[in-house]
């Protein structure tokens, strides 16, 4: 049996997967990306490896993706998390979809067709609106863990709005908020739906709606609200932090031309 | 390249007068009045290539100058208030300062603004023509309207030149235009070859003698022999990117800080950046000796950057069709929105009638504030992986 290595490090944590020939995962890490990818890679794999009950030699081929795609010694390819997060994402659905992962430095919005072929992709601008990012310093203004936000969110009653393009400007914006009195859910939901209209900015939302990544995983109050700001239901795959990963791991197995340095 | 700055650097003491003129502007005119020509568009160029600019433009920032405009504005009007320029490495102490300065508003307003504060700062006259913008077919009032404008520029400059315009030396120089830029024209279609031969990087240097030089004999004698060698390259197959897999049309401002970073990126990608709307923007191929007024109105009305929407479309219809485009690169250049062809919907409308996928990229020609290159970078991979998915 050989087993498959994709590993996804982005610009806040790193996501290891490894998968079977059949495409199952078989085991998962996950921690902050830090400032030394190559050893975070390697931790990772360690700790799936041990998982798993694998040995590192049962590893027929690795891709690696996202920020630190380039930083992992040990990777056979390397392609971008665009790449990796559309085929993740195709491989649950394996129809015409639109994925719009959430990250914390970037959010990208990809549409597939049917065959899990890219139509077209786009990345948020340069700067943080509409990333996790951005819902990070929210949390900083209100002196929150960022793990607090879904549920404070899901208790609001009232809606208040951020609207300002500028992360920054948006923080500020909260705390005039605080000063006006709003409740801290009311604006944890209105810096959720800033996020979701970063969203809808970035392009037309056709066909089947699929959300992915970290900010999904741990906010589903958010993936509800760019629902219904959509009008259709958001489909969100298994382990949804970890589809880069998982998409790289299946492109491993694919044996999917790669980027070489 | 060297010899021309080093001409302009003796100007004075050579009793030459020096006039600086917009990059697309009747440069003929200048030249066959006597006047040295100096591009101040080029030196914003320089600035940027050498990475100068991010010091510079913090400078015109300070005086009043909006980080939101042309950063080859802002990039120079802070290397003249620091006193830093590249041309000093090549003896000069500046760029020289000009007995007038004459702009075209055919790519946009920031060059007269430019010109009007060097005007100011010196006291040097700065004349101008207006030429109407977003052209759809260039109507004979239109080119009667700027011909009559360049026409008006004549006893002015005669008397800032101290000689009368000799229509004898003006139809040599506009002929010695006409050969540079059909020869510049022919090199640049060199790369309709697969694989190409040279890529737009390499045109966005080889391009400096047809904006600078242009109306010479020395741009002529460089231009015949890069000629003679892509034409031997394209003959033997020899590619400027190994292995070129995909072709690319890059429309906007080149990013001038990156081009290393860019051009070593798009090779290690296999991918060719053959064609590009800005190097082919020193094409005139309607400069006529024997019409030079209406000619030149002609030629700097018919710019890219001049013309409609859907002029534009259609240029870039016929490029892609000519040089076998497989995906058109949009650069978003934040200070140039004249150049930055992303923002009215084209991308969309010619992805319907091309077939062909698109990337924007958000950058800046100068300012490398506006640039995120890990952005920039996973954007043009993600591109080129998609390409290859086709």
């Amino acid at each position: 049996m050989h087993y498959y290595c994709g590993i996804d490090i982005g610009a806040s944590s790193a996501k290891l997967v490894l998968i079977d020939e059949a495409g199952r995962i078989v085991a998962k890490a996950l921690r902050r990306s830090g400032v030394d990818y190559a050893a975070v890679a390697e931790t990772n794999l360690a700790e799936a490896l041990a998982s798993a009950g694998l040995r590192r030699e049962d590893i027929a081929r690795t891709v690696s993706t996202g920020y630190g795609r380039d930083n992992v010694p040990w990777s056979n390819g390397r392609l971008t998390e665009i790449t990796c997060h559309a085929h993740g994402a195709w491989w649950h659905f394996r129809r015409a979809i639109t994925v719009i992962d959430i990250g914390a430095q970037d959010s990208k919005v990809i549409v597939l067709d049917a065959a899990g072929r890219r139509a077209g992709f786009k990345m948020n601008r340069k700067c943080a609106a509409g990333t996790g990012s951005f819902l990070e310093e929210i949390a900083l203004r209100l002196d929150l863990p960022v793990a607090d936000l879904n549920n404070l969110a899901e208790r609001s009653t009232k809606e208040v709005t951020l609207g300002s393009f500028c992360t920054v400007f948006s923080a500020t914006e909260v705390l005039s908020k605080i000063r006006g009195g709003d409740k801290v859910e009311d604006i944890v939901k209105g810096a959720f739906q800033s996020v979701v209209k970063r969203i809808a900015e970035m392009g037309a939302m056709d066909g089947d709606l699929v959300m992915t990544g970290g900010v999904a995983a741990h906010n589903p109050c958010l993936v509800r609200l760019m629902g219904e700001s959509f009008g259709k239901p958001v489909h969100v795959p298994p382990d949804p932090q970890f589809i880069g990963a998982f998409g790289a791991a299946l492109l491993a197995r694919d044996n999917v031309q790669t980027h070489h340095v | 390249m060297g010899g021309y700055f080093q001409e302009l650097g003796k100007g004075r003491e050579q009793g030459k007068k020096t006039a600086w003129c917009t990059s697309v502007g009747p440069a003929e005119l200048l030249r066959a009045l006597g006047f040295n020509v100096y591009f101040p568009e080029n030196h914003g160029a320089m600035l940027g290539a050498s990475r100068m600019a991010g010091d510079l433009i913090p400078l015109a920032n300070a005086r009043g100058f909006s980080p939101e405009i042309c950063s080859y504005l802002t990039s120079d009007i802070g290397s003249y208030l620091k006193g830093q320029s590249p041309l000093q490495k090549m003896g000069l102490s500046g760029p020289p300062k000009p007995d007038v300065l004459l702009f075209n508003t055919n790519q946009c307003r920031d060059v007269k603004d430019w010109f009007q504060f060097y005007a100011r700062e010196w006291n040097v006259p700065c004349l101008g023509v207006h030429s109407p913008r977003a052209l759809g077919t260039l109507d004979e009032p239109i080119i009667e309207d700027v011909a009559r404008q360049i026409e008006a520029l004549v006893p002015p400059l005669e008397k800032i030149a101290g000689q009368k315009l000799d229509p004898a030396k003006l139809r040599e120089i506009i002929t010695l235009s006409r050969k540079c830029t059909d020869l510049w024209k022919a090199v640049l279609e060199t790369c309709a070859n697969v694989p190409a031969p040279m890529t737009f990087f390499d045109g966005t240097i080889q391009m400096g003698p047809a904006v600078v030089l242009r109306g010479t004999q020395v741009a002529l004698d460089y231009y015949e022999a890069l000629l003679a060698e892509l034409r031997q390259r394209a003959a033997e197959a020899v590619p400027a990117v190994p292995g070129e897999r995909f072709r690319i049309y890059w429309e906007g401002m080149p990013v001038w800080g990156k081009l290393r970073d860019l051009s070593t990126q798009f090779a290690e990608l296999q991918t060719c950046v053959v064609a590009s709307t800005y190097c082919n923007s020193w094409i005139f191929d309607d400069l006529d000796p024997a019409d030079p007024f209406r000619s030149m109105a002609r030629a700097y009305c018919n710019i890219f950057i001049c013309r409609s929407e859907d002029e534009k479309e259609a240029y870039i219809e016929r490029m892609v069709a000519k040089f076998k485009i497989n995906g058109i690169l949009y650069h978003d250049a934040k200070t140039c929105p004249n150049n930055s062809n992303n923002r009215y919907q084209m991308p969309e409308r010619l992805d319907a009638k091309l077939r062909i996928p698109h990337l924007v990229i958000n950058g800046d020609l100068n300012d490398l504030r506006l640039y995120s290159e890990e952005q920039a970078r996973t954007n043009i991979q993600a591109f080129v992986e998609g390409l290859a998915q086709k």
